[in-house]
């Protein structure tokens, strides 16, 4: 207890371990999508990063209750890690290589690609090659799918949006034929409006969603991944991608294989 | 730092040239509109005077992000209003630029009102009153002697005015216009480990266009006031 107050105003990194000794974890994770991390308005958090970071926590000793979840925006995840603000982070944070100069990652716990999202009677986009001739697509303003739509296919037109929310709003009113981030994301989106969408074509890029932690936390690293496996062979990784994932019609990928680098 | 420059050069140019095109317009359509809407609220007719000061106190205290959003989601969304042929190669990009814009001027053309309405109330009172005298009406009397005085002892003013156009147009962004907030973001997304790098040159970026604005207005505003 006393040792998280003591985080708070710090701006060391946290030591995952320690702070699991003392009972306590402070989790980053996202609070604004549906299917992976979402902060449901009675203010219990749903998704599948947080089963997963549930599963971790459980693994190191800590109960649920022993959970502080922390809104960690992508921008802001590496200056969140390396303030000390959580002691780790699991929100759709894909491992990059200018983002290990920055930070550790335990796992992937899971490979998601790029794809798709499209209204449900869309017939005409199958992949990205067919939004091509002048097809609108939207994304969120400078992030990695907006960018790699921008350089793999520059006959599309792109609208970038602030949230995700702008972008299924702008599809499901038709001033926008299709919505792209990696595929389990749309897959959430599908879930949350049911019957209005659908995801349309091949994944065409590959995102290793892993748990950021601080560079040099190698102990606590090597827990996290203990733990990640311990929950894909035990079939709770399954049975967590079920429950969240699979009333959105999405097809369930097998488990990735933990990389300990 | 270099490798930064070396990537993002080109990019850079770019985004901030959008960024100088949202502003000059922006400025250009917020002056005429304001100008239109100081001369509102000193009008002798009171429905003018009341639509110039409801005008300025909603668009004055509304958050321009709400502005700029309620432009892409409401006006275009909804209501269908658009500024290039939808069927355009280049329509979401075109169509972006002219709605933030069209933000730019309702929100800054408020503070362009307010701003001149206090440079009129410099204008001596018996100016008015003898350009009444000479025959000459409302319109004449503000366009010909008080508006010409009034413009001269708000550059100053003006010139902020100008400053906080040039950084707001980073707002635009959240419509997806690739101005340079835009890239900032694609920057920090990619450059994680540099984000203090990213924004020192992004800082020192927009220092690069507003403070010679800042010099040029301050001369300008000694220059040309009208001494009393």
């Amino acid at each position: 207890m006393l040792s998280a107050v003591a985080g708070c105003g710090s701006t060391e990194p946290r030591d995952p371990l320690a702070d699991a000794r003392d009972g306590h974890l402070t989790i980053g994770v996202k609070f604004d999508q549906p299917g992976l991390g979402l902060r449901e308005p009675d203010k219990e958090m749903t998704g599948f990063d947080i089963e997963v970071a549930e599963y971790i926590a459980q693994y190191l000793g800590v109960p649920p209750d022993g959970i502080t979840w922390k809104e960690a925006p992508s921008p802001q995840r590496e200056t969140l890690i390396k303030n000390g603000e959580v002691d780790f982070i699991v929100a759709t944070y894909s491992i990059s290589e200018s983002r290990l100069r920055a930070v550790d990652f335990a796992g992937p716990y899971y490979i998601a690609g790029q794809s798709l999202l499209v209204r449900k009677d869309e017939t005409d986009i199958t992949g990205p090659e067919s939004l091509e001739n002048g097809k609108k697509l939207c994304s969120v303003a400078g992030s990695t799918s907006a960018q790699n739509v921008k350089e793999m296919y520059p006959g599309v037109q792109l609208q970038q949006f602030d949230s995700y929310s702008s972008c299924v709003e702008a599809l499901s009113r038709g001033k926008v034929d299709a919505l792209t981030t990696d595929d389990i994301i749309l897959a959430g989106y599908a879930a949350q409006y049911p019957g209005e969408f659908k995801l349309a074509g091949e994944a065409f890029t590959t995102e290793k969603y892993g748990v950021g932690l601080a560079k040099g936390e190698d102990a606590a690293r090597d827990a996290i991944n203990d733990a990640i496996e311990d929950m894909i062979d035990t079939g709770a990784w399954r049975a967590a991608l079920e429950k969240t994932m699979g009333k959105s019609g999405f097809p369930l990928p097998d488990p990735p294989q933990v990389n300990r680098y | 730092m270099n490798s930064l420059f070396d990537t993002y050069g080109d990019a850079m140019l770019d985004a901030f040239w959008v960024t100088i095109r949202l502003t000059f317009w922006s400025a250009i359509g917020a002056t005429v509109w304001g100008t239109i809407l100081a001369g509102m609220r000193v009008s002798p007719v009171p429905v003018l005077r009341f639509a110039g000061t409801w005008y300025v106190n909603l668009f004055r205290n509304t958050p321009l992000t709400l502005i700029i959003v309620f432009c892409s989601v409401g006006l275009y969304q909804n209501l269908g209003i658009h500024f290039t042929s939808e069927s355009s190669p280049t329509f979401i990009r075109d169509n972006g630029f002219w709605l933030a814009v069209l933000g730019f001027v309702l929100y800054t053309s408020a503070f362009v009102c307010e701003s001149l309405r206090s440079g009129i109330n410099t204008v001596p009172l018996g100016q008015a009153e003898a350009a009444r005298s000479l025959g000459l009406g409302f319109r004449q009397t503000l366009t010909l002697v008080v508006l010409p005085q009034a413009f001269r002892s708000v550059i100053a003013p003006l010139g902020s005015v100008l400053i906080a156009l040039v950084k707001n147009t980073t707002i635009a962004s959240a419509i997806g216009v690739a101005e340079a907030a835009l890239l900032m973001k694609e920057m920090i997304e990619n450059e994680s480990d540099q984000l203090f790098s990213v924004f020192g040159i992004f800082a020192v970026g927009f220092m690069i266009l507003t403070l010679p604005i800042g010099f040029v207005f301050g001369y300008a505003s000694k220059k040309l006031a009208v001494k009393r």
